[in-house]
C-alpha cells in the first residue's frame, strides 16, 4: 500500500510536468488547430537559456523569471515570423514548419551547448523534508505547477486580455467584430505556451539531466495527457497530464514486464487507445467540421 | 444631415468571383437605412464588405476617413458595430462575458459599468441570465445579447444583419421597437439588412434595393413602401 501511495505521489510530480507540456500544446491547438511538434524542443532550448543564465552567476529564481520572459518573447516572435505568413497555407506546410522548428532547435542547441549531458540545479533543497515518500524536488514540482496553473486560471478568467484570448480561440470572426486583434492573441498564446513549456523544462531537467533530446519523451507524455484529457479542453489537458504521470508510474512499478524500460510505451498506448476509443478525450467535445 | 458613411463603387469578391458590382450609398448621421432585396442579392456581403471581412474594391469613407482595406478590428475601433447574421455570440461564454467582450476596445471602467446597467435595464431578460452560457439562451435572447454586445462598443454606427432571422413574430416586434429606441435615444445610426421588408421599411428612413450585387432602386422608406411596382418586382410581397 505504501508503495502505491509513493508511486502515486511521484507520478503526480512528473504528471505536473506532463500537464504543463499538455497545456502548452492545447493552448496552441485551440488557437490554430494543430499540434506544435516543436513545443518540447522550444522548452528544451528555454532550459538551456536558464542554464546559461545560472552559469553566469545569476541566482536560480532570477534566472527562472528571466527565462520565462525570454521564452515568452521567443514564442511571440516564432509565431510572428514563422507561423503568421503560413496561417492560410495548407496543413502540410504548417506541419513541415513545426518539424523544421523541431530540427532547428534541436540542432542549434547541440551546436551551441554540445550534446554532453549537463546537470541542471533544482531550486529545492536535497534533504527529504517531506519524509522518505517523496523528494523535496518532487513536492516543489507539484507546487510550482499548481501555482502556475492558478495564475493562468486567474489570467484567463478574470483579465481583459485573457478573456479576449479565449474569445479569439473560440470564435475568431466575432472577436474581430468586437475589436480584438485576433492575430496578436494567437501570438500571445504562443508566448504563453512557450513560457509554460519553459517551466516544464526547468522542472524536469534536474531529473532527466539537460541535453538536447531531453524533451522528446516528455513531449510524447504531454501529447498523451492532452489527448487523454481532450485537446479542446485546457482543464482536460491538465488533468490528463497528471493522470498520465500516475498511470505511467503505477504501470511501470506493478506490471513486471514493463518496468522502466517500456514506460514510454505506456504513453503511446494511451495515445493510440484514446484515439481509437474516444478521440475527444475525457473532457473534450468532438470536433465537427462542416465540409 | 451629413453622411456618416459613404460607399463609392463598392465591390466585393468571394475568391475570384465578384458579387457586388460597384454599389454607391450614403448613410446619414443619426438615421436608419435599410438594404433590401431577395436571397443572394448581396445584402450580407455589403455589410461584410464595409467591415473589411472580405476582399473589396472601391472606396468606403467613415466620418470622412477612408476605411476600405483596413483590418476588421481597426474598423470596429472607429465605432462601427456589426451584429452578424446568425448573431455571432460567444456560445460557450456567459452573458456577462459576452458583454465584457463587447466593451473590449474601451478603457474607462466606470463608463463600462454604467453601460452594463443600461443594457440590463433595456434587456431585463439578459440581467436574469447574466451568468448563463450564451449558447443556452433562446433565439430571441441571443439576438438581444448580440445587440447589447454591439452597443457595449458605444458605436456610432450599427450594422444589423437580419435581426428578425428565425424569431417568432412577437419577439421580432420587441426587437425592432428596441432598435427604434436605441436610434432615437442613444443617437446610434443604423444600417439594417432585412428580408422582412415591411418591418425594415417601418424602422428605416431611407432604403436601397439590391438585386444580384447592384443597387436597382433607392429612396425614402415610405416611398419605397408605397411603390407597388417596386414591391412586386423586387421585394416579392
Amino acid at each position: 500500500m505504501e508503495l502505491v501511495l509513493q508511486q502515486v505521489l511521484s507520478g503526480l510530480a512528473t504528471g505536473g510536468i506532463y500537464a504543463s507540456v499538455a497545456l502548452a500544446v492545447v493552448m496552441i491547438y485551440q488557437a490554430i488547430e494543430h499540434f506544435n511538434f516543436a513545443q518540447g524542443e522550444m522548452a528544451m532550448f528555454s532550459t538551456y537559456v536558464a542554464w546559461s543564465l545560472i552559469q553566469i552567476g545569476m541566482p536560480y529564481w532570477v534566472a527562472f523569471g528571466l527565462t520565462l520572459v525570454i521564452s515568452f518573447i521567443g514564442g511571440v516572435l516564432i509565431e510572428r515570423i514563422v507561423l503568421r505568413p503560413l496561417h492560410r497555407a495548407p496543413i502540410l506546410s504548417q506541419i513541415i514548419a513545426f518539424i523544421a522548428l523541431f530540427v532547428i532547435f534541436n540542432s542549434v542547441a547541440g551546436w551551441i551547448f554540445t550534446y554532453t549531458i549537463k546537470p541542471f540545479p533544482s531550486p529545492f533543497p536535497e534533504e527529504p523534508i517531506f519524509g522518505t515518500f517523496i523528494s523535496t524536488h518532487q513536492v516543489g514540482v507539484i507546487g510550482v505547477t499548481l501555482v502556475m496553473l492558478g495564475i493562468l486560471f486567474v489570467f484567463f478568467n478574470f483579465s481583459r486580455i485573457g478573456l479576449a484570448m479565449r474569445a479569439a480561440a473560440q470564435n475568431p470572426e466575432s472577436s474581430r467584430l468586437v475589436g480584438i486583434p485576433v492575430g496578436w492573441m494567437t501570438a500571445l498564446g504562443w508566448g504563453l505556451a512557450s513560457a509554460i513549456g519553459a517551466v516544464a523544462g526547468m522542472m524536469v531537467a534536474p531529473i532527466v539531466f539537460l541535453e538536447p533530446n531531453m524533451m522528446v519523451g516528455i513531449l510524447l507524455y504531454g501529447f498523451a495527457g492532452a489527448l487523454l484529457g481532450g485537446v479542446t479542453s485546457p482543464t482536460g489537458a491538465v488533468v490528463g497530464g497528471f493522470l498520465v504521470g500516475v498511470i505511467e508510474n503505477l504501470v511501470g512499478t506493478f506490471v513486471p514486464f514493463i518496468g522502466t524500460e517500456l514506460k514510454l510505451t505506456v504513453a503511446l498506448v494511451i495515445i493510440v487507445g484514446v484515439l481509437t476509443i474516444k478521440p475527444s478525450g475525457l473532457f473534450g467535445r468532438p470536433v465537427v467540421t462542416r465540409v | 444631415m451629413a453622411a456618416l458613411l459613404e460607399a463609392d463603387k463598392l465591390e466585393a469578391f468571394y475568391g475570384p468571383s465578384k458579387v457586388l458590382h460597384g454599389i454607391d450609398f450614403a448613410l446619414p448621421e443619426g438615421g436608419v437605412t435599410a438594404i433590401l432585396g431577395a436571397n443572394g442579392a448581396g445584402k450580407t456581403t455589403t455589410l461584410r464588405a464595409l467591415c473589411g471581412m472580405i476582399r473589396t474594391g472601391g472606396t468606403v469613407r467613415f466620418d470622412g476617413k477612408r476605411i476600405d482595406g483596413r483590418a476588421t478590428e481597426s474598423i470596429v475601433r472607429l465605432g462601427i458595430a456589426h451584429v452578424p447574421e446568425g448573431r455571432g455570440t460567444f456560445a460557450k461564454m456567459t452573458v456577462d462575458e459576452n458583454l465584457r467582450l463587447g466593451s473590449f476596445t474601451r478603457r474607462k471602467k466606470a463608463e463600462i459599468e454604467a453601460d452594463f446597467e443600461h443594457m440590463f435595464a433595456m434587456f431585463p431578460r439578459l440581467a436574469e441570465r447574466r451568468h448563463q452560457q450564451a449558447g443556452t439562451l433562446s433565439g430571441g435572447e441571443q439576438q438581444m445579447l448580440a445587440i447589447a454586445r454591439a452597443l457595449m462598443l458605444r458605436p456610432r454606427l450599427m450594422l444589423l444583419d437580419e435581426p428578425s432571422f428565425g424569431l417568432a413574430p412577437l419577439i421580432v416586434q420587441d426587437i425592432f421597437a428596441i432598435l427604434a429606441r436605441i436610434n432615437r435615444e442613444d443617437r446610434v445610426s443604423m444600417l439594417v439588412v432585412e428580408q422582412n421588408t415591411a418591418l425594415a421599411l417601418e424602422l428605416a428612413d431611407y432604403a436601397y434595393v439590391l438585386e444580384t450585387g447592384r443597387v436597382v432602386m433607392s429612396g425614402p422608406a415610405d416611398e419605397i413602401a408605397s411603390d407597388e411596382s417596386v414591391r412586386r418586382s423586387y421585394l416579392g410581397y
